[in-house]
């Protein structure tokens, strides 16, 4: 009996994570450029004009997406570099277990990035980050991950076949990332200055259905990205 | 070889439109040119001048039928790229090629002409308003798809790849959509298409329809020729091969 | 019908093509093999035997044509991809994962019982056993090829899909791999084992075929075949530059 896809899905996410716990490189790497654009994102900015607590949200949500991509594109690398993926499609396991596997693993590492990241920010930007606020930033910061690497792991698919593999990866996808940083952002914004959960309610149903939309249409694009 | 068994995946080596090649001018082409030409005089020279917005509000008859036409002709790659999956027919990928390289085009008249008409009503160059905000992305969008197909040397992949992104692009349309507006907005409300009886002068309205009548015939001409030159094109490289 | 069944021939081939642009790199191929049966496919360089393995596999849609594996056509859903094993010019497997997860992890997505046992069971017959524990990329050209193999191998195919599978190994290697194909084919397995040296391929084969510019030029029973002669017309059709 050939697994179902769920567990196909779980099988090659955890071949992914155990790859990734081996080499490490991609995740240090993220994780280094995190703190490093939230120490240079402060000199960029005046402290005298712009309060850091301001500039907080903004800076979050726009290193959360870079280093998120840095992870993405080694997804399919990995996948190319012996063929396979050739491996994967030949078992008798259906083409959506395949994407699934591969965008899990990614979500538990951009998740696993953002558990460092979003806390140094906290610290280094003095954000009044406690309690409700604190939980609510979590999960939006799960809502925005799951948009992220769902529209992500179709795009490294396709980037890692193309000659332009490691420029062509944050032009396609960031256009995509605009409907999740910007709800992000602002509802961040509005959360921290103490403003009801109401007010941030239409950013985040935005980023619910654009988690809802794109999971749902890269699953069933993705078969058209590696058949032949 | 035998042409006549080949399937639809192959490009078609036998011309299906031989007679259509070469020699004579591109007729549709130059009807359409002569009508946005003769919409632009007429704009200029035969319509009354906005009293508020005095004669920048002229831009309007490019920027409004330019908006128009790169909606149009991005609705047409999503809706190529979706009966490309399905169908695996060659020219369906060479319509939706040709229809971004056109869309891209007259979105960047969109970008343009948008300025140029904001500076004297709003007083600044560029203003982040919901609806040139949602056009610098279709912009972006659509580059995006014009260098993807640059950059896979395999046709039938980039053929698939490319109708991944034009379907997954106009499903992201709505939503920058949505988030702009929710950002800010201060551009002007449609005025044509309110429920009520339309608020503009006779003789502008008239000189607006046109000119989305002569920019959809330049549209029509521009997506004929480049489909032409992409299925000649297909055409050599099938050539070279054999 | 999507389950592959045992009256049906093993692998059924009629009028496969595939075309890559214009150009035909398998090109109307037909044969029949039933289970117990090889075919030893000998070509040059670039003669499509490659693209032919791979449309077997159900890695690659036929242009025209049809592949059935068990009765069923290529590419078709899980229970046909079950039945086939396919070892590649490309080994399949992630360097970063010792040769044990490697097998295991293949073991696992053919829903094979009792993976890991299995897993070592395939490494046995290939002899690497003694290296489960090394990741892939510590392990020589060789003993990754004779990984590779158990990885094809370990939920028992009926159809086996060798490209090349002799390359890079040692002479315990290659009868390692000999002697699990010998067995593969006892057990009713059909085998298409693609080959540059003639000599291993008309010791394992029940059939013999000679692949050029995507067609079969030569296609029979290995029989009483002489092969000093078979060898010497097969170096005169390659040198003929068919």
């Amino acid at each position: 009996m050939a697994p179902s896809t769920l567990t196909a899905a779980l099988l090659i996410a955890r071949k992914d994570l155990a790859i990734e716990f081996r080499t490490r490189t991609a995740f240090f790497s993220a994780v280094v450029f995190a703190l490093l654009a939230i120490v240079i994102f402060y000199f960029a900015w005046d402290p005298t004009a712009v309060a850091a607590v301001d500039l907080a949200p903004g800076v979050l949500w726009v290193i959360f997406t870079f280093s998120g991509l840095l992870g993405l594109h080694r997804s399919f690398g990995v996948e190319m570099a012996d063929r396979a993926i050739d491996g994967l499609l030949g078992a008798p396991i259906a083409r959506e277990a395949i994407y699934l596997g591969k965008a899990l693993a990614n979500l538990v590492f951009v998740a696993a990035v953002q558990v460092i990241a979003i806390p140094a920010i906290v610290l280094f930007y003095n954000m009044p980050l406690a309690g409700r606020a604190a939980l609510a930033v979590a999960a939006i910061a799960l809502l925005a991950a799951i948009g992220l690497t769902a529209v992500g792991t179709l795009f490294s698919a396709m980037a890692v076949n193309t000659r332009l593999a490691e420029l062509l990866l944050p032009m396609l996808s960031l256009p995509f990332f605009v409907p999740i940083i910007m709800p992000a952002a602002q509802a961040t914004a509005r959360l921290l200055s103490g403003r009801p959960v109401s007010e941030a309610a239409s950013w985040l149903k935005i980023l619910i259905a654009f988690d809802l939309v794109f999971v749902v249409a890269c699953m069933l694009a993705f078969p058209h990205t590696i058949e032949e | 070889m035998n042409d006549s068994t080949l399937h639809s995946h192959a490009p078609p080596i036998a011309a299906p439109h031989a007679g259509t090649r070469g020699g004579g001018p591109d007729w549709l082409f130059v009807a359409a040119a002569l009508a946005v030409a003769g919409t632009l005089v007429r704009a200029i020279w035969f319509t009354p001048i906005e009293a508020i917005q005095g004669p920048a509000q002229k831009i309007f008859y490019v920027h409004a039928p330019s908006a128009w036409v790169a909606f149009l002709a991005f609705g047409i790659v999503a809706l190529t790229s979706i009966l490309y999956l399905w169908l695996k027919d060659w020219r369906l990928d060479c319509v939706a090629e040709s229809s971004a390289e056109v869309g891209v085009v007259f979105t960047t008249v969109v970008l343009i002409s948008g300025p140029l008409w904001g500076k004297p009503i709003w007083g600044t160059w560029w203003t982040w308003d919901a609806r040139l905000t949602l056009t610098l992305f279709l912009w972006f969008i659509y580059m995006g798809y014009l260098v993807l197909r640059g950059a896979i040397e395999d046709r039938a992949m980039r053929a698939r790849y490319s109708a991944v992104l034009g379907i997954l692009g106009a499903l992201l349309i709505p939503f920058i959509h949505l988030s702009v507006y929710l950002f800010r907005t201060l551009h002007p409300m449609p005025i044509v298409l309110k429920p009520s009886a339309p608020s503009l002068p006779g003789d502008m309205l008239t000189t607006l329809l046109l000119s989305f009548a002569s920019f959809t015939l330049l549209y029509i001409a521009l997506l004929r020729a480049r489909y032409r030159l992409a299925t000649e094109r297909d055409e050599l490289e099938a050539e070279d091969r054999t | 019908m999507t389950v592959p069944d045992r009256t049906s021939p093993a692998i059924d081939v009629r009028g496969l093509t595939r075309a890559f642009g214009g150009r035909r790199a398998v090109d109307g191929v037909a044969f029949t093999l039933r289970g117990g049966e090889c075919l030893a496919l000998f070509g040059p360089n670039g003669a499509g035997k490659t693209t032919l393995l791979r449309m077997l596999a159900g890695l690659l849609r036929p242009t025209s044509g049809t592949a059935r594996i068990g009765g069923v056509a290529v590419p078709g859903g899980p229970a046909v991809r079950a039945a086939v094993g396919l070892i590649s010019h490309a080994s399949l497997l992630y360097g970063a994962l010792t040769a044990l997860e490697n097998v295991e992890l293949a073991a696992k997505l053919y829903g094979v019982r009792e993976p890991r046992a299995a897993a070592l069971r395939a490494l046995e017959a290939m002899r690497v056993r003694d290296r489960a524990a090394t990741p892939v990329r510590a392990l020589s050209r060789g003993l990754q090829q004779r990984v590779s193999i158990a990885r094809a191998m370990v939920h028992e195919p009926s159809v086996v899909l060798l490209d090349e599978p002799f390359t890079g190994l040692d002479a315990a290697g290659a009868a390692a791999l000999t002697s699990a194909l010998v067995a593969l084919r006892s057990s009713g397995a059909a085998l298409v084992l693609v080959t540059h040296n003639l000599d291993e391929g008309l010791s394992l084969a029940t059939h013999v075929a000679i692949m050029t510019a995507g067609r079969f030029v030569r296609f029979e029973e290995r029989g009483a075949l002489d092969a000093p002669a078979y060898a010497a017309a097969y170096r005169e059709l390659v040198a003929r530059g068919a």
